[in-house]
Protein backbone atom coordinates (compact mmCIF):
# COMPACT_ATOMS: atom_id res chain seq x y z
CA UNK A 1 0.00 0.00 0.00
CA UNK A 2 1.32 2.99 -0.58
CA UNK A 3 -0.12 6.66 1.36
CA UNK A 4 0.29 9.92 -1.56
CA UNK A 5 -0.44 13.70 -0.72
CA UNK A 6 -0.88 16.04 -3.52
CA UNK A 7 1.17 18.92 -3.17
CA UNK A 8 1.51 21.93 -4.79
CA UNK A 9 4.01 22.86 -7.33
CA UNK A 10 5.00 19.39 -7.18
CA UNK A 11 1.92 16.75 -7.77
CA UNK A 12 1.55 14.04 -5.86
CA UNK A 13 4.77 12.67 -3.39
CA UNK A 14 4.95 9.26 -1.50
CA UNK A 15 4.60 9.47 2.09
CA UNK A 16 4.98 5.69 3.25
CA UNK A 17 5.25 2.45 1.39
CA UNK A 18 5.06 -0.74 3.13
CA UNK A 19 2.60 -4.12 3.27
CA UNK A 20 0.09 -4.18 5.13
CA UNK A 21 -0.04 -8.05 6.28
CA UNK A 22 3.48 -6.90 8.01
CA UNK A 23 3.26 -5.42 11.27
CA UNK A 24 6.42 -3.04 11.37
CA UNK A 25 5.16 -2.06 7.75
CA UNK A 26 2.13 -1.76 8.84
CA UNK A 27 2.58 0.69 11.79
CA UNK A 28 4.26 3.29 10.18
CA UNK A 29 1.56 3.26 7.60
CA UNK A 30 -0.69 4.05 9.99
CA UNK A 31 1.78 6.39 11.76
CA UNK A 32 1.77 8.15 8.24
CA UNK A 33 -1.78 8.36 8.03
CA UNK A 34 -2.35 9.62 11.41
CA UNK A 35 0.02 12.57 11.03
CA UNK A 36 -1.83 13.87 7.61
CA UNK A 37 -5.24 13.42 9.29
CA UNK A 38 -3.74 15.68 12.66
CA UNK A 39 -2.54 17.83 9.93
CA UNK A 40 -6.46 18.23 8.32
CA UNK A 41 -5.96 16.42 5.19
CA UNK A 42 -8.22 14.21 3.80
CA UNK A 43 -7.63 10.31 2.65
CA UNK A 44 -9.42 9.20 -0.16
CA UNK A 45 -9.41 5.42 -1.79
CA UNK A 46 -10.00 5.41 -5.13
CA UNK A 47 -12.11 2.08 -5.83
CA UNK A 48 -13.88 0.48 -8.82
CA UNK A 49 -17.56 -0.64 -8.27
CA UNK A 50 -18.76 -3.93 -9.75
CA UNK A 51 -20.74 -2.37 -12.50
CA UNK A 52 -16.90 -1.42 -13.74
CA UNK A 53 -17.39 2.46 -12.38
CA UNK A 54 -14.69 4.46 -11.04
CA UNK A 55 -15.16 6.05 -7.64
CA UNK A 56 -13.47 7.10 -4.67
CA UNK A 57 -13.87 6.31 -0.84
CA UNK A 58 -13.51 9.22 1.93
CA UNK A 59 -11.68 7.28 4.97
CA UNK A 60 -11.52 8.98 8.39
CA UNK A 61 -9.08 6.31 10.33
CA UNK A 62 -6.62 3.44 9.04
CA UNK A 63 -9.32 0.81 9.65
CA UNK A 64 -11.52 1.92 7.29
CA UNK A 65 -8.91 1.70 4.68
CA UNK A 66 -9.71 -1.68 2.54
CA UNK A 67 -7.37 -4.28 2.98
CA UNK A 68 -6.85 -4.63 -0.37
CA UNK A 69 -6.63 -0.82 -1.39
CA UNK A 70 -3.11 -0.32 -2.78
CA UNK A 71 -3.32 3.40 -2.49
CA UNK A 72 -4.55 6.22 0.21
CA UNK A 73 -4.23 9.89 -1.32
CA UNK A 74 -4.68 12.74 1.06
CA UNK A 75 -5.29 16.03 -0.38
CA UNK A 76 -6.13 19.40 1.45
CA UNK A 77 -9.75 19.35 2.89
CA UNK A 78 -12.42 21.51 1.12
CA UNK A 79 -13.28 24.58 1.60
CA UNK A 80 -15.64 27.18 -0.01
CA UNK A 81 -14.00 29.38 -2.44
CA UNK A 82 -13.44 32.50 -2.19
CA UNK A 83 -16.54 34.52 -3.55
CA UNK A 84 -15.69 36.55 -6.32
CA UNK A 85 -17.63 39.71 -8.02
CA UNK A 86 -16.01 38.76 -11.25
CA UNK A 87 -16.44 36.40 -13.99
CA UNK A 88 -13.86 34.33 -15.63
CA UNK A 89 -13.81 32.67 -18.60
CA UNK A 90 -11.94 29.35 -18.68
CA UNK B 1 65.71 63.08 14.51
CA UNK B 2 62.72 60.45 16.47
CA UNK B 3 59.90 63.07 15.85
CA UNK B 4 61.05 62.61 11.68
CA UNK B 5 61.45 59.01 12.09
CA UNK B 6 57.30 58.81 13.29
CA UNK B 7 56.10 60.99 10.94
CA UNK B 8 57.42 59.10 8.52
CA UNK B 9 55.98 56.11 9.69
CA UNK B 10 52.57 57.56 9.87
CA UNK B 11 52.86 59.08 6.45
CA UNK B 12 54.21 54.99 5.24
CA UNK B 13 50.56 53.81 6.39
CA UNK B 14 48.69 56.00 5.41
CA UNK B 15 49.61 55.75 2.14
CA UNK B 16 50.16 52.19 2.33
CA UNK B 17 46.00 52.30 3.34
CA UNK B 18 45.09 54.45 0.47
CA UNK B 19 46.87 51.88 -1.49
CA UNK B 20 45.41 48.88 -0.33
CA UNK B 21 41.61 50.30 0.23
CA UNK B 22 40.34 49.81 -3.07
CA UNK B 23 41.27 46.08 -3.31
CA UNK B 24 40.45 45.42 0.08
CA UNK B 25 36.90 47.39 -0.13
CA UNK B 26 36.21 44.91 -3.30
CA UNK B 27 37.24 41.71 -1.83
CA UNK B 28 34.74 42.76 1.31
CA UNK B 29 31.87 43.02 -1.79
CA UNK B 30 32.90 40.12 -3.42
CA UNK B 31 32.62 38.12 0.33
CA UNK B 32 29.51 39.38 0.98
CA UNK B 33 27.98 38.14 -2.13
CA UNK B 34 28.94 35.00 -2.08
CA UNK B 35 28.02 34.96 1.70
CA UNK B 36 24.74 35.97 0.39
CA UNK B 37 24.29 33.29 -2.12
CA UNK B 38 25.49 30.70 -0.11
CA UNK B 39 22.70 31.38 2.81
CA UNK B 40 20.06 31.97 -0.11
CA UNK B 41 16.45 30.27 0.76
CA UNK B 42 17.21 26.35 0.82
CA UNK B 43 13.42 26.01 -0.03
CA UNK B 44 12.67 26.94 -3.62
CA UNK B 45 10.33 29.86 -3.83
CA UNK B 46 8.51 32.11 -6.32
CA UNK B 47 6.82 30.73 -9.53
CA UNK B 48 8.90 28.00 -11.44
CA UNK B 49 7.19 27.25 -14.86
CA UNK B 50 9.21 24.24 -15.44
CA UNK B 51 8.32 23.15 -11.95
CA UNK B 52 4.71 23.37 -12.36
CA UNK B 53 4.77 21.58 -15.98
CA UNK B 54 6.45 18.87 -13.97
CA UNK B 55 3.91 19.00 -11.29
CA UNK B 56 1.02 19.22 -13.48
CA UNK B 57 2.56 15.78 -15.36
CA UNK B 58 2.42 14.44 -12.58
CA UNK B 59 -1.08 15.20 -11.48
CA UNK B 60 -2.44 13.93 -14.58
CA UNK B 61 -1.25 11.10 -14.79
CA UNK B 62 -1.97 9.96 -10.83
CA UNK B 63 -5.58 11.62 -13.09
CA UNK B 64 -5.64 8.83 -15.24
CA UNK B 65 -4.91 6.14 -13.01
CA UNK B 66 -7.86 7.20 -11.06
CA UNK B 67 -10.41 7.64 -13.46
CA UNK B 68 -11.58 5.56 -15.52
CA UNK B 69 -10.89 5.49 -19.74
CA UNK B 70 -13.69 7.24 -21.25
CA UNK B 71 -13.52 9.99 -18.07
CA UNK B 72 -9.92 10.35 -18.92
CA UNK B 73 -10.37 10.91 -22.72
CA UNK B 74 -13.26 13.61 -21.55
CA UNK B 75 -10.62 15.24 -19.48
CA UNK B 76 -7.97 15.27 -21.99
CA UNK B 77 -9.78 16.31 -24.79
CA UNK B 78 -11.98 18.92 -23.61
CA UNK B 79 -10.77 19.88 -20.14
CA UNK B 80 -13.40 19.35 -17.66
CA UNK B 81 -14.58 16.06 -16.28
CA UNK B 82 -18.73 15.23 -16.17
CA UNK B 83 -19.40 13.67 -12.83
CA UNK B 84 -23.25 12.44 -12.65
CA UNK B 85 -25.46 13.03 -9.49
CA UNK B 86 -25.40 10.50 -6.90
CA UNK B 87 -28.14 12.01 -5.03
CA UNK B 88 -30.76 11.69 -6.82
CA UNK B 89 -29.92 7.61 -6.89
CA UNK B 90 -30.27 6.11 -10.99
CA UNK B 91 -29.63 2.57 -12.22
CA UNK B 92 -26.95 2.34 -14.28
CA UNK B 93 -28.64 3.24 -17.96
CA UNK B 94 -30.73 5.56 -16.81
CA UNK B 95 -30.30 8.69 -17.28
CA UNK B 96 -29.22 10.94 -14.15
CA UNK B 97 -31.23 13.69 -13.29
CA UNK B 98 -28.30 15.87 -12.73
CA UNK B 99 -24.53 16.43 -13.48
CA UNK B 100 -21.75 17.95 -12.34
CA UNK B 101 -19.07 19.74 -14.68
CA UNK B 102 -15.21 20.19 -13.04
CA UNK B 103 -13.08 22.62 -14.36
CA UNK B 104 -9.78 23.15 -12.90
CA UNK B 105 -9.69 25.75 -10.39
CA UNK B 106 -13.11 26.74 -10.92
CA UNK B 107 -16.42 26.59 -9.66
CA UNK B 108 -18.36 23.01 -9.84
CA UNK B 109 -21.42 23.58 -12.04
CA UNK B 110 -24.29 21.45 -11.76
CA UNK B 111 -26.87 21.18 -14.55
CA UNK B 112 -29.93 19.02 -15.90
CA UNK B 113 -28.70 16.67 -18.78
CA UNK B 114 -31.56 16.27 -20.46
CA UNK B 115 -32.36 20.00 -21.33
CA UNK B 116 -28.62 21.84 -20.56
CA UNK B 117 -30.63 23.98 -17.89
CA UNK B 118 -27.76 25.54 -15.44
CA UNK B 119 -28.42 24.83 -11.84
CA UNK B 120 -25.79 26.03 -9.44
CA UNK B 121 -22.13 27.04 -8.85
CA UNK B 122 -20.23 25.33 -6.18
CA UNK B 123 -17.32 26.99 -5.35
CA UNK B 124 -14.76 24.85 -3.59
CA UNK B 125 -10.82 24.98 -2.93
CA UNK B 126 -8.47 22.61 -1.35
CA UNK B 127 -6.05 25.16 -0.19
CA UNK B 128 -2.64 23.60 0.62
CA UNK B 129 -2.18 25.82 3.86
CA UNK B 130 1.66 24.52 4.56
CA UNK B 131 2.65 26.36 0.93
CA UNK B 132 5.33 24.66 -0.29
CA UNK B 133 6.50 26.32 -2.91
CA UNK B 134 4.82 29.80 -2.08
CA UNK B 135 1.55 28.97 -3.01
CA UNK B 136 -1.00 26.91 -1.99
CA UNK B 137 -2.71 26.24 -5.33
CA UNK B 138 -2.54 22.74 -6.30
CA UNK B 139 -1.80 21.39 -9.69
CA UNK B 140 -4.48 21.77 -12.03
CA UNK B 141 -5.84 17.87 -12.51
CA UNK B 142 -5.02 17.77 -8.49
CA UNK B 143 -8.00 20.27 -7.96
CA UNK B 144 -9.86 18.10 -10.62
CA UNK B 145 -9.31 14.85 -8.84
CA UNK B 146 -9.73 16.20 -5.94
CA UNK B 147 -13.10 17.53 -6.52
CA UNK B 148 -13.96 14.19 -8.41
CA UNK B 149 -12.83 11.97 -4.94
CA UNK B 150 -14.83 14.52 -2.89
CA UNK B 151 -18.15 14.33 -5.48
CA UNK B 152 -17.82 10.33 -6.30
CA UNK B 153 -16.78 9.53 -2.19
CA UNK B 154 -19.33 12.12 -0.49
CA UNK B 155 -21.14 14.71 -2.47
CA UNK B 156 -23.43 16.05 0.24
CA UNK B 157 -20.34 16.79 2.31
CA UNK B 158 -18.73 18.54 -0.43
CA UNK B 159 -21.99 20.36 -1.85
CA UNK B 160 -22.39 21.69 1.69
CA UNK B 161 -18.81 22.71 2.40
CA UNK B 162 -19.25 24.90 -1.15
CA UNK B 163 -20.47 28.74 -1.52
CA UNK B 164 -23.08 27.86 -3.47
CA UNK B 165 -24.35 30.60 -6.13
CA UNK B 166 -26.50 31.04 -9.14
CA UNK B 167 -25.18 30.02 -12.60
CA UNK B 168 -22.83 32.69 -14.03
CA UNK B 169 -21.35 33.90 -10.33
CA UNK B 170 -17.90 33.00 -11.30
CA UNK B 171 -17.89 30.72 -14.73
CA UNK B 172 -19.79 32.21 -18.01
CA UNK B 173 -23.01 30.38 -18.77
CA UNK B 174 -22.12 31.02 -22.18
CA UNK B 175 -19.00 28.79 -22.09
CA UNK B 176 -20.75 26.24 -19.99
CA UNK B 177 -23.27 25.88 -22.74
CA UNK B 178 -20.98 25.92 -25.34
CA UNK B 179 -18.84 22.99 -23.15
CA UNK B 180 -22.05 21.07 -22.96
CA UNK B 181 -22.37 21.21 -27.05
CA UNK B 182 -18.74 19.94 -27.06
CA UNK B 183 -19.43 17.29 -25.12
CA UNK B 184 -22.72 15.96 -26.57
CA UNK B 185 -20.08 16.60 -30.39
CA UNK B 186 -17.53 14.66 -28.63
CA UNK B 187 -19.64 12.06 -26.77
CA UNK B 188 -21.19 11.45 -30.68
CA UNK B 189 -17.34 10.76 -32.00
CA UNK B 190 -16.91 8.06 -28.96
CA UNK B 191 -19.81 6.11 -28.92
CA UNK B 192 -19.12 2.41 -29.29
CA UNK B 193 -15.56 3.24 -27.04
CA UNK B 194 -17.10 3.44 -23.77
CA UNK B 195 -19.78 1.59 -21.71
CA UNK B 196 -21.28 4.15 -19.96
CA UNK B 197 -22.11 6.00 -23.61
CA UNK B 198 -25.91 4.42 -23.16
CA UNK B 199 -26.36 7.47 -20.97
CA UNK B 200 -25.18 10.42 -22.85
CA UNK B 201 -26.47 13.77 -22.37
CA UNK B 202 -29.26 14.12 -24.58
CA UNK B 203 -29.02 18.38 -24.80
CA UNK B 204 -30.83 20.04 -26.82
CA UNK B 205 -28.92 23.11 -28.60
Amino acid sequence: MKLLRMKPGHGEIVLAEGDIEAPEQERELIEAFRRELDAGMWAAVPTGTPDGRREAELVKSFAEVPRDAERVIFFPRAAGGAPRATRSGH
Amino acid sequence: MALALGTGAVILVVLFWELIRPTLKGALARGRLLWSLRRGPSAPTGYDPGRERRAEQRARALLRSCIDDYDWAMYRDLGFLRVWGALGKHERGEEATYAYLIYPHKPIVAYLPQTGALLNEYCVAFPDLSRPYGSSRLPDSDDVLAKWMALTADERRLVADANMHLPGRQVDPGRVRRDLLRLTRWERTHVGTGERLGRADTLHA
